[in-house]
């Protein structure tokens, strides 16, 4: 399935959830945080959450700013 | 002049109090090394951090901003910068709290363009009001208008920060006067957030009563970051001493600061 993830568009196994989506990406353990079609996706809800085709994802993380 | 003698009470925003009243930004810096060295020279307890997409692909050992500047060891303050809507401010406010696991302090500044990065007042106090009612403690990066300073208060927000000059200026408090008011009129810390270029800007800023100052380019963009993050701490700390001394009178004509009587000639 295609998803749009932090603004590109990127082809997945569909039913693929967001736990399998930060593994694939190696960033399982990391400190980010993820939005699903501009809303919060709790880190406790990651493992239960699917994604669908069409959704767009957004992956951050804490960097350098002022 | 009041008969009472200035307090120290130590920097509280939203309930939290701080020793240091220097914030520290984290952009601008060679590397995490030096990030972490400056950091900790200033004496800061809160640091600012952008939120940002995280880069696909990238190498999983990747050196973290947080581990270098811990969560455990300061309080962090994620910012909006690069915001130029308050629905995008609002949305990187509420990744920013997942992000660091429900932390609700944030630094909100919404930008008006990239040539000044002067804020945009209308979106700023739009988001200003939709994150205080979802729960955010804001500290408002905002222009030096007295009206929308007060404003910004009467929302909710826990500090308002009025530019001193344009972001990574360096130009120091361009005007002071309104600066003045803005701190007459204050229910809520007034920090200088911006255009900081000089320790001496910032020891003014903290002698004209300003709560504290947050400051990023003037550090990072020093020669020796390190040795002048430490420069700051120590304006920041004689500024706020001499708010609670009190400065002198100016006067019109001398006064001698030796005795006229006993003179030899006399």
């Amino acid at each position: 399935m295609h998803i749009q993830l932090n603004g590109e568009h990127r082809e997945f196994a569909s039913q693929l959830t967001i736990s399998e989506l930060i593994d694939q990406l190696a960033l399982t353990g990391r400190r980010i945080a993820v939005e699903v079609n501009e809303e919060i996706v709790p880190r406790s809800q990651h493992a239960e959450t699917r994604l669908s085709p069409g959704d767009s994802v957004e992956i951050v993380h804490a960097i350098g700013g002022g | 002049m009041s008969a009472e003698q200035r307090q120290d009470i130590p920097l509280t925003v939203a309930g939290r109090v701080f020793s240091s009243r220097l914030l520290v930004g984290t952009g601008k810096y060679r590397d995490f090394d030096e990030t972490a060295a400056a950091v900790e020279a200033s004496g800061t307890e809160l640091v600012t951090v952008a939120v940002r997409r995280t880069n696909l692909g990238q190498n999983p050992d990747e050196p973290n901003l947080l581990d270098a500047v811990p969560m455990s060891r300061y309080t962090i303050l994620p910012n909006t910068a690069g915001c130029y809507t308050a629905k995008d401010a609002v949305r990187t406010c509420k990744l920013a709290r997942e992000l660091l696991d429900g932390h609700n302090l944030v630094k909100l500044e919404v930008l008006g363009d990239d040539g000044t990065l002067y804020p945009n007042v209308v979106e700023t106090l739009k988001a200003a009001e939709t994150l205080v009612n979802d729960g955010f403690d804001v500290m408002v990066y905002t222009s030096d208008d007295p009206i929308v300073a007060k404003e910004l208060e009467r929302i909710g927000c826990c500090a308002v920060m009025p530019l001193g000059s344009l972001i990574g200026s360096g130009h120091g408090l361009l005007n002071p006067a309104t600066l003045e008011i803005i701190l007459g009129n204050a229910e809520v810390p007034i920090l200088v957030d911006a255009g900081i270029g000089t320790p001496s800007d910032a020891a003014l800023a903290m002698e004209m009563g300003c709560a504290g100052v947050l400051i990023n380019s003037a550090i990072a963009n020093a020669r020796q970051p390190v040795r002048m993050a430490h420069a700051m701490k120590l304006a920041v700390e004689a500024g706020r001493e001499a708010y609670l001394a009190e400065r002198m009178p100016r006067r019109a004509s001398a006064s001698p600061s030796s005795p006229f009587a006993g003179r030899i000639n006399a």
